[in-house]
Order: structure tokens, then C-alpha cells, then sequence
């Protein structure tokens, strides 16, 4: 029995953020197809393009699911100095500009990076970084930790007495395996191949870095090329519908599979250890070759940015300060999205559905479809501020409806009954039992938008001239003018403010723990 | 005086019908294995079950057309009695005004509340920092603080310890006497029963027996209830 009636205000809030999402995205969809009618067909180029698509991001789901899951076993029963410091670290490749994270790679792994000097000590031949291997070796970078955290879930729902009784019962490594690991593996990990899946599949900064070419380049990339360099709609279009098919065909697919869910909780529980001396051995090295995996890269970041962060040129202190306007905007936005989706869809379905397809059409195709739209009618270089901070905005709403919903869902159900027999009033039961409950999550996801935002290199490159530039977008033209320091200045820049936009958002929104 | 005016409750195949009266003033226990619908018959009376058939009156008046909040009654749940974000004081301040924004007169008849349970000088406590007893003790507050004639238990001290326990539902005697309140107590435990409840109603096989004197009814327990109890 439903004796609260929700105001119908909220309902009209969810039905207006679910058509303008709707909206955009048929909106640009419409754009892209009827522009793409006109002339252009695929090229064998583009073929190549949906080919390298899909091809490296199976690679990249295979590839950090794989090398996932012994370090999410070795973290799961193993207690040591750092512990929580690493399942943190895991994290923050989520939140990281794909640049920052492409400069401290190459600071590695490219043509003058420390692996490379290694080799040439050894006198083997350097290592070339860009192609489809460096593609897939920055997709894993970013998805190792998010396949770890994913696959460490499992492990924490794994009851604890099943892991006693396979401790009592002297289960070796095998049975372990069979009885325990293996049936919780089966469940996780087609999961997370399809969350790796699905983000590699509209990569576009990393492509842009290390890929390009005719061998290495990804439909987002194409689609970027083909209006940057031939000022082609119709290419772009026709491109963008190619993408948006794949995309489609991808969902549908994966749509069978239940997603995991990219919550925050039970990252902390601990299996007892396995005995023997070559499980040890192969847990300590899967720990410490993640962890080097992320850090160095991470830390030649800072040592190398760090002499000239003070003396950036002022276009980079002007690209920081449109970030801001962009990322606040954009954090705004999500917080009406989500809050209004939310609310709707704790009685309802389709207000989840609707957020987590939010950018069912990915963040170039709906560049290019508004920029269709727009470009007749007016400059589109005024409207890269909205329309960045919007796409933005809808590609986090996801992630934040993951965070949200169950949050929302189960305070509903712990303490809806309770309000009722007490009277709370719906603005009442809103700011006395959900709000409290909601805060947390809530300033997770909101940082989680602010630096997604802050660190994106996306639509803005189709909208912004110069003058215009975001701080990604004025860092990746340095790093084309091979301006080094600068650049690697600028990046360091970069990580300071996404992880201080981050840090700054969660604290403001999300506040203490309201229970202690 | 309650009355179930042959009621019944459909939840996909479940049914349960009950027709029966409870004088004002009574405490009736309600007894039955699990399964058989006791918190679902408590929750038709509080308002979150809906009745598919029948009326539920109180001192002659329809109340199960009313939302929860309007009927005559205070209910404590299993758990979740307690919002874990606020006070203790918060807490039993929401029974007298949910929005929270308290007169004088109505602050001081909360700390009152809290005198009177025993928990003096926990009003600025999260439910987190209490014992089991002192969460228990903060929802009877709450009960005392509402004041309405009946107080519907669905087992909220299932989890203390027998002395404890006993401890909670002498205080629940003291605040029905002093509310001059009904009581209807959900339980599993016939020592409850006795301890508190003069009348006892058997809920099994999808009807209600009684309210019948828990004595007589412990002597000599009817087949079904005799299962549930082990006398066979």
C-alpha cells in the first residue's frame, strides 16, 4: 500500500531529464542519419576503423580481466601494510584524465621512457608504444584496477563460513578452486568483460595519443578526424552511425549478462590464507606488479611536471579556468539528473533504465549530431561550454544511478514503514530519512562527475576554437607541438585538479558519516 | 475496543482470514508458527497490509481506510525502529512532530520521555553508540511520548537476552497503565505470553483462534499450536 503520494512536481522533473536525454540522443541519431544520406559511403579506411574498434577492445577486456583476477585473489585473503591503500589506489584510475594517465605511460613505456632505457642497457632493440598494443596496454591501465575492484566484490560475497569450511575440510588449491573460486568467477567475470568491453569501445583520447594511422584508429577518432581535417559532416556522420550501430549490437548483447555493481562496500573483507610457500610467491608478485604497474607511471607524472607546473603558459591557466566553468556546470546538471531520477525510481523502473542508457549513443556521435543540428543555425563554438558539460553529465549518470539507487532503495524499505506510521510528510521523509541515507552515495557520484568532467577530452574538441580549449584539450595541443615540458607540466596540473575536484566534491557534498 | 470484522488478507496464495474482538484496556499476545501470517495480520492492522475483504474498527470506527500515521495505534517493528542518522532524542521527537521543529512544551515532554525509560543523558547518543536494551528503551519512548491507545509489538526484543527481555516488557506494562493502552504482542515464546499477556490469539492454517486466557490456552494447547509448542 502506497499511502505517501509523491508530488507530481518530481514526477514531471524525471519525465523532463528522461525526454531531454531521449531527446539528445534520437536528436542526434536523426542528425547523423539524415546528414549521412547525402554521398558518403564506408571506405575500406572505415571498415579498418570498426574493425580496430572491436578488436582492441576485446583485447582490453581479456587482457584486464585476466591479469585481474590473481591480484584481486591476493588482495582478497592477504593482510598486509598498504592493503587499504592499494584497494584505494584501485579507485583512482576511474577518475583520472586519460591524458595524465597516457603522459605517465609514456614517461614509461615510449620512445625515451625508462623501460626503453632499460632495454637499450641490455642492448635490445627499444620498444615502439603506439599501435594497437599501446592502445590496449592504456585500456588496461585504466581497467585492470576497475576489473580488480569488480572481481574483488565477488570474493567479499563469497560467505565466510564457505571459506572456513574449505579451510576445515583441507581443501588444496584445486578444490579451492572448483568448489569455491571458479562458480563465484563464472558469475563476475563475464560481468566485467562487458563493463571493459563497453568502455574501450568508445575510446577516443587514448586512440587519438597512441593510436592514429590506418591500423590503429578507433570510429570516435575517425569520426574526430573527419571533421577536423576534411571539415566532412557527411564522413562523420556516416562514421558516427557506424558507432552508434556497434554500440547498439554491443548492448544488445550484453544485456543478458547481469552487470556487477560498482559499489564502494565490502572491499574490506578478508578469505584466511591459503598455506604453502608458491601460493605466497605468486600473490606477493601479482600485488607488487600491480601496484608498480600504477604507480610509476603515476609518480613520473609529478617528478616530471613538477619543474615547470609554476611557469605554465597563460593559455593553460585560461583552458584551467574553463574547465572549472565546464565542470561545474556539469556536476550541476548531474545532480538534477540523478537526484530527479532517483526519487522517480523508487517505486518505478524505468527511471534506472533510462539513466544507465544515457549516452546509448556515445559522447562523438552526439557531438556530431548536435554539432549538425547547431551549425545552421549558430556558431557552434558558443554552445562547447553546454554541450561539453551535458555530455559530460550523461556519462556519468550512470555511475551515479549505480551508486543512488540501491542506496535509495534500501532506506525505502528499511524505513518507509517507519515514517509512515509516524506521519512524515514527503518533505519530511525526504530530508529526515533519505537525505541522511542518500549523502554519502551522493557525494561519491558527484565527485565521481566532477572529475570525469574535469578530465575529459570528448566532444570539446568539436565545438571549442581556440581560446575556447578546456585544460585536456589545451594540454593534448601542447603535447602536438611537442611543447614537453610544458605539456608534462600541464598534465601534472591535470591529476591535481581532477583529484582535488574529486576530494573537494565528496567531502562538500558527501560530509561525515551521519550515523557516528 | 479493536475489531476485525471478518477480515481477510490475500497476498499471491496466501490467505488469512481473522474475525475477532479485543477489549480496550487488554494485552493480547499473538502465538503461531512462523509462516503463518502473524506480522502480516499485524501489518493489515497498522496500515501496510491491504485487507481484501472486511473491516477493521476501532471504539466502533472504521480505521483501515485510514494511512498509518491517523490510526489509533504505535507500532514497533522487528528492527529499523530507530533512523540511524539521528539522535536519540531526534528520534523520539519524531512522535511528536515528524517535522522535527519542537515547541518548548514538546522538547521538554521528550526529555520527559527519556527520563522516564531511563535513558537520561543519552539524548544526544546515535543509535550506533546504544546497547540492544537502549535502542529498545529509545523506540518504547517514543511509544510512551505518542500515546495512543493501542501499541502493536511485532517482536522488536527478539534479539535481547531472557533477562533483558523481561526487563522490556515490564516497561511496555508500565507504559500501556500509564496510557491506559491496549496491547497486541507478537511472540514465539510462551513465557512472553504469560508474562505479559492475560490473552493469548493463534494464528495457523490461515485463520485466528481466539483471544483465549493464555493460561488455559498453554494447559492445554489445541493440536496446531501443541505442534508448534512440542507437546505432542
Amino acid at each position: 500500500m502506497i499511502w505517501r503520494i509523491e508530488p507530481k512536481a518530481l514526477l514531471w522533473a524525471a519525465v523532463l531529464v528522461a525526454a531531454a536525454l531521449v531527446l539528445v540522443n534520437l536528436g542526434a541519431l536523426g542528425a547523423v542519419i539524415s546528414r549521412s544520406e547525402h554521398g558518403a559511403t564506408l571506405t575500406p579506411a572505415d571498415w579498418a576503423a570498426a574493425r580496430f574498434t572491436v578488436t582492441q577492445a576485446l583485447w582490453s577486456a581479456a587482457l584486464s580481466v585476466l591479469l585481474a583476477i590473481p591480484v584481486a585473489r591476493a588482495l582478497a585473503r592477504r593482510r598486509f601494510f598498504g592493503r587499504g591503500l592499494l584497494v584505494v589506489l584501485m579507485g583512482a584510475p576511474f577518475i583520472l584524465p586519460s591524458l595524465v594517465a597516457i603522459t605517465g605511460l609514456l614517461a614509461v613505456f615510449g620512445r625515451n621512457g625508462l623501460f626503453n632505457e632499460a632495454l637499450a642497457l641490455l642492448g635490445i632493440a627499444p620498444i615502439r608504444i603506439y599501435g594497437l598494443h599501446g592502445v590496449v596496454l592504456a585500456h588496461v591501465f585504466f581497467n585492470l584496477p576497475l576489473s580488480v575492484r569488480l572481481i574483488l566484490q565477488g570474493w567479499a560475497r563469497v560467505p565466510a563460513e564457505h571459506q572456513r569450511l574449505s579451510a576445515s575440510l583441507g581443501f588444496g588449491a584445486w578444490a579451492r578452486f572448483r568448489h569455491i573460486e571458479a562458480p563465484m568467477l563464472t558469475r563476475v567475470v563475464p560481468g566485467a568483460l562487458a563493463v571493459v568491453f563497453l568502455i574501450c569501445l568508445t575510446s577516443f583520447a587514448v586512440a587519438l595519443i597512441l593510436g592514429g594511422g590506418p591500423r590503429a584508429t578507433t570510429l570516435e577518432l575517425a569520426i574526430y578526424q573527419a571533421f577536423r581535417f576534411d571539415f566532412d559532416l557527411g564522413r562523420a556522420a556516416i562514421l558516427a552511425l557506424l558507432q552508434a550501430a556497434i554500440g547498439a549490437a554491443a548492448l544488445l548483447i550484453l544485456a543478458r549478462l547481469t552487470l556487477p555493481d560498482s559499489g564502494i562496500s565490502g572491499l574490506d573483507r578478508t578469505a584466511p590464507p591459503p598455506p604453502g610457500g608458491l601460493a605466497r610467491l605468486l600473490d606477493a608478485s601479482s600485488i607488487a606488479m600491480a601496484a608498480l604497474f600504477l604507480l610509476v607511471p603515476l609518480t613520473l607524472v609529478v617528478l616530471r611536471g613538477a619543474p615547470y607546473i609554476l611557469g605554465l603558459p597563460a593559455p593553460v591557466w585560461l583552458a584551467l579556468w574553463q574547465s572549472l566553468k565546464v565542470a561545474t556546470l556539469s556536476v550541476g546538471l548531474l545532480a538534477l539528473m540523478s537526484a530527479a531520477l532517483t526519487l522517480a525510481g523508487l517505486h518505478r523502473r524505468w527511471p534506472e533504465g533510462l539513466g544507465m542508457a544515457a549516452l546509448i549513443a556515445s559522447p562523438m556521435v552526439i557531438g556530431t549530431g548536435l554539432f549538425i543540428l547547431i551549425h545552421p543555425i549558430s556558431d557552434p563554438a558558443h554552445w562547447a561550454l553546454p554541450v561539453t558539460a551535458f555530455v559530460n553529465a550523461a556519462m556519468a549518470l550512470p555511475f551515479a544511478l549505480r551508486a543512488l539507487l540501491p542506496a535509495a532503495r534500501r532506506a525505502e524499505a528499511d524505513f518507509a514503514r517507519l515514517s509512515l506510521s509516524l506521519g512524515l510528510s514527503w518533505r519530511a521523509h525526504l530530508r529526515l530519512v533519505l537525505w541522511p541515507r542518500l549523502r554519502r552515495p551522493a557525494g561519491f557520484a558527484l565527485a565521481l562527475g566532477a572529475a570525469l568532467s574535469l578530465g575529459d577530452l570528448g566532444v570539446i574538441v568539436l565545438f571549442a576554437q581556440t581560446g575556447g580549449e578546456t585544460l585536456p584539450m589545451q594540454m593534448q595541443r601542447l603535447m602536438g607541438a611537442y611543447r614537453t615540458g610544458d605539456a608534462a607540466g600541464a598534465a601534472l596540473l591535470l591529476l591535481i585538479v581532477a583529484l582535488a575536484g574529486f576530494v573537494l566534491v565528496e567531502r562538500l557534498i558527501g560530509g561525515r558519516n551521519a550515523d557516528a | 475496543m479493536l475489531t476485525l470484522d471478518e477480515v481477510t488478507i490475500t497476498q499471491d496464495d496466501f490467505t488469512l482470514r481473522a474475525d475477532f474482538r479485543i477489549n480496550a484496556g487488554a494485552r493480547v499476545a499473538i502465538i503461531g508458527p512462523s509462516g503463518a501470517g502473524k506480522s502480516t495480520l499485524v501489518g493489515a492492522i497498522a496500515g501496510f497490509v491491504p485487507l481484501a475483504q472486511g473491516r477493521v474498527l476501532w471504539e466502533g470506527a472504521r480505521i483501515d481506510t485510514l494511512p498509518p500515521a491517523k490510526r489509533p495505534l504505535s507500532i514497533l517493528f522487528q528492527d529499523n525502529n530507530l533512523l540511524p542518522h539521528l539522535t536519540v532524542f531526534d528520534n523520539v521527537a519524531l512522535g511528536v512532530n515528524p517535522n522535527l521543529r519542537l515547541s518548548a512544551p514538546q522538547r521538554a515532554s521528550v526529555l520527559h520521555a527519556l527520563e522516564q525509560v531511563g535513558l537520561e543523558g543519552f539524548e544526544t547518543r546515535k543509535p550506533a553508540q546504544l546497547s540492544g536494551g537502549q535502542i529498545s528503551r529509545t523506540a518504547l519512548a517514543r511509544v510512551l511520548l505518542r500515546a495512543r491507545p493501542l501499541i502493536v509489538l511485532d517482536e522488536p526484543f527478539a534479539a535481547l537476552g531472557p533477562a533483558l527481555k523481561a526487563e522490556m516488557l515490564d516497561l511496555v506494562e508500565g507504559i500501556a497503565a500509564q496510557n491506559r493502552a491496549t496491547v497486541l504482542m507478537i511472540t514465539h515464546d510462551p513465557e512472553d505470553a504469560r508474562r505479559l499477556c492475560p490473552e493469548t490469539i493463534v494464528v495457523a492454517r490461515g485463520e485466528t483462534q481466539g483471544p483465549t486466557p493464555t493460561d488455559v490456552l498453554l494447559a492445554d494447547p489445541p493440536p496446531d499450536l501443541a505442534e508448534y509448542l512440542g507437546h505432542s
